[in-house]
């Protein structure tokens, strides 16, 4: 199945000799991992739709380092960091969008100290400001009155003081949104961070996700929203663990959105 | 002969507050192995940090039984203390309830305090029932097994024993119960005294006038050894909290250097080192002593009240692991009063021990179970960072002994070839597009 996405590159932007409204930055998450792909392409719909002059960087793109970092190896960081900001600072980059809270807080708070300062939003931000300028409409539709719970990644909550703008483009879909007991500030990490992605778990007694997922469970949702590839994936192996994926679904916010739109 | 009482009085205070200070010296030297750190930055910010978390106790009441009962318990102890004021100049002058001439003032004042006493020993009865007959979880983990549990309860003993003793004192005060003007609560308690004589009633109140200064000054001298010495220690260390967002990790100077130099081709990798450069030690990357933490840290590890709160958010922790952050914390109190012994030990120098923090107090296991959540960060009352001494420790795990877990070393290896975690091309980053 190939579509019809408009996904312009820096490159391109540069030789027209024009500069795009912001970056879209799609991680590696969002590039390679093939659940994360299908979200990276429901954002971009939604870009297509409300017009918005984005570029990516594509093949100039690399790793922001935060598994690196946040596994102690500062210096593979910094490497990453200082390549990636020497692109950006080349194509004068001043606004980011990611869908990836990791990207964002990586980039939003650690590139400013290495010579990197860029206004950096996440994805359900960036969607809730084309709503409310009305470059963007959305309708209930098939998500009306669904019960949908909002699971927060640490990253994006806790770590960014993130907690409204994902909620707010739930409700905006007219869906019934339930929260769990521990939310917001209080939200239990999906086991993902801290490069957690990316080895077994030490021993114990039950996974992260699974602890996680029954939380989610227990408020009886028709859907699981999520706004982090990483927390997404960590989230449906929940789901599988606990047998649920006939009835439940695990999606990105850019996901609901660009649904409810048809797109 | 009638100076007796204010000399043995006048020691009894300068011995009591003279080790309080010795022991306050250790704390700072203590302190002070750790590395310097800038929080010289937004004081207005820093001060109403301290003022809202460790005055007005807002973090306390997010679980709020707990946070209501501790603030009887705090606003109890801090306004019962305006009494020792009276007690140290009586002490000192020979003279009795050297404020009662404030009159009414005098008897709402007091008034206050015996209810309070009375809230306390409520308060803290419940303390003890929570800790013992209840058993939260949190107070059980194995980490509270021996002292830890017995400092927890020890300081309820005492708090009862200073209550009880300060509303007998007021009882057994013939003066102040025919004044009967604040003695609200201790009316109730003089008739079980009524048919003593008065020479027998004034033995009593002597006994529990010094019983209470003097426990006072005992409890001042515990605080040194004990979690209690958040109730001095959350002043600071709310004060030099985190003050940006939780997410953000600091950049090391010394990698960025390095990294500017390789990064730079104007500068030739063989050239001599600039001046006074060769002889530097070449710089230790991250922490696996508590030498190598920043003073911020260990200030935090003495000021951490083992509440457990930071544990029970923990996502690795709720999950069976052995990671508490709660243990990071305590362990890195308890190696630092090590060094410290060691130091007092050997004239001022620090002989090496063969121990450090990691290994023999924390294990690469507990390390390596963090999601960098930063639940125990948000959680903690006082504004304790944990997560930022694990994040040190793996940088010396990684940086220092390349002894990360094979599949995080398989991720970087990734990273520094393909620019991402796993075995993808980077020149396939866009394929998703046409996918
Ligand atoms: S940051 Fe690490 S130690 Fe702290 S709560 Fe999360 S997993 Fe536990
Ligand atoms: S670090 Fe904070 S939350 Fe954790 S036990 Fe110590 S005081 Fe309590």
């Amino acid at each position: 199945m190939s579509e019809q996405l408009n996904v312009p590159t820096m490159a391109e932007y540069m030789t027209q000799g024009k500069q795009p409204e912001v970056l879209f930055w799609v991680g590696c998450a969002g590039s390679f991992d093939d659940r994360a792909k299908k979200i990276t392409k429901a954002f971009v719909r939604l870009l297509n739709k409300a017009n918005v002059e984005f570029a990516v960087l594509g093949t100039e793109e690399s790793c922001t380092g935060d598994p690196a970092k946040r596994s102690g190896n500062e210096f593979l960081f910094q490497m990453q960091a200082v390549t990636n900001i020497e692109v950006l600072n080349a194509y004068e980059i001043k606004t980011i969008v990611t869908a990836c809270p990791h990207c964002f807080n990586t980039i939003k708070n650690e590139y400013p100290g290495l010579g990197g300062n860029y206004n950096v939003m996440h994805h359900t931000q960036f969607l809730k400001n084309l709503l409310n300028d009305g470059r963007l409409t959305v309708e209930g539709g098939q998500f009306k009155g669904k019960r949908i719970t909002f699971h927060d990644p640490c990253y994006l909550g806790r770590a960014n003081d993130v907690y409204e703008a994902p909620r707010d483009l739930i409700r905006k879909l007219d869906a019934e949104l339930v929260e769990m007991k521990s939310c917001k500030s209080r939200g239990l990490c999906c086991g993902a961070g801290g490069a957690q992605m990316f080895k077994e778990p030490e021993k114990g007694n039950k996974d992260v996700n699974v602890e996680r997922t029954e939380q989610a469970l227990e408020t009886k949702p028709e859907i699981i929203a999520a706004g982090c590839p990483f927390c997404n994936t960590m989230m449906t192996d929940g789901v599988k663990a606990k047998e649920r994926e006939s009835d439940i679904e695990v999606m990105d916010i850019a996901e609901l959105i660009a649904n409810a739109q048809d797109l | 002969m009638s100076y007796l009482p204010q000399i043995l009085f006048a020691i009894a205070l300068i011995a009591g507050i003279g080790y309080f200070t010795r022991n306050v010296k250790k704390l700072i030297r203590n302190i002070k192995l750790g590395k310097d750190i800038d929080v010289s930055d937004n004081t207005s910010l820093r001060w109403k940090n301290m003022s809202m978390i460790a005055l007005g106790q807002s973090k306390m009441v997010k679980r709020p039984i707990a946070g209501i009962l501790h603030i009887i318990v705090y606003l109890g102890f801090v306004i019962i203390n305006i009494e020792v004021l009276e007690i140290i100049i009586d002490g000192l002058t020979g003279k009795h309830r050297i404020f009662s001439s404030l009159g009414s003032i005098y008897g709402f004042l007091i008034g206050t305090f015996e209810i309070l006493a009375v809230l306390v020993l409520i308060t803290v009865i419940i303390f003890w029932l929570r800790r013992n007959v209840i058993k939260l979880k949190r107070f059980l983990s194995s980490e509270m097994k021996g002292w830890p549990k017995s400092d927890g309860n020890i300081i309820l003993y005492f708090e009862v024993v200073l209550m009880c003793l300060f509303l007998t004192m007021n009882a057994t005060d013939l003066k102040f119960q025919a004044m009967d003007s604040g003695n609200i609560i201790s009316q109730f308690i003089a008739p079980w005294f009524s048919n003593l004589p008065e020479s027998t009633l004034h033995l009593i109140e002597r006994t529990t006038w010094w019983l209470h200064i003097l426990g006072i000054l005992v409890f001042l001298n515990y605080l040194y050894f004990s979690k209690h010495l958040h109730i001095l220690l959350a002043f600071p260390n709310t004060y030099y909290g985190k003050l940006t967002p939780k997410g953000q990790f600091n950049n090391l100077e010394a990698v960025t250097k390095e990294v500017k130099m390789m990064m730079d081709p104007n500068i030739d990798p063989f050239a001599a080192a600039p001046e006074g450069a060769e002889d530097a030690v070449p710089e230790k990357f991250g922490a696996s002593d508590v030498q190598d933490l920043s003073w911020v840290n260990l200030l935090n590890a003495y000021t951490c009240t083992e509440c457990g709160r930071c544990t029970s958010e923990c996502p690795a922790n709720q999950t069976g692991k052995k990671l508490s952050p709660r243990k990071i914390m305590m362990d890195t109190r308890d190696r630092l009063e090590e060094v410290g012994k060691n130091i007092d030990a050997n004239n001022g120098e620090f002989k090496d021990d063969g121990k450090q923090l990691l290994g023999d107090y924390i294990t690469n296991e507990e390390l390596w179970a963090c999601t960098s959540c930063n639940a125990c960060v948000e959680a903690c009352p006082v504004s304790i960072d944990p997560l930022n001494i694990i994040m040190q420790m793996r940088q010396y795990l990684v940086m220092e002994q390349s002894a990360a877990p094979t599949e995080l070393n398989n991720m970087m290896t990734n990273i520094e070839n393909n620019g991402a975690p796993w075995p993808y091309n980077q020149m396939d980053r866009l394929n998703w597009k046409n996918e």
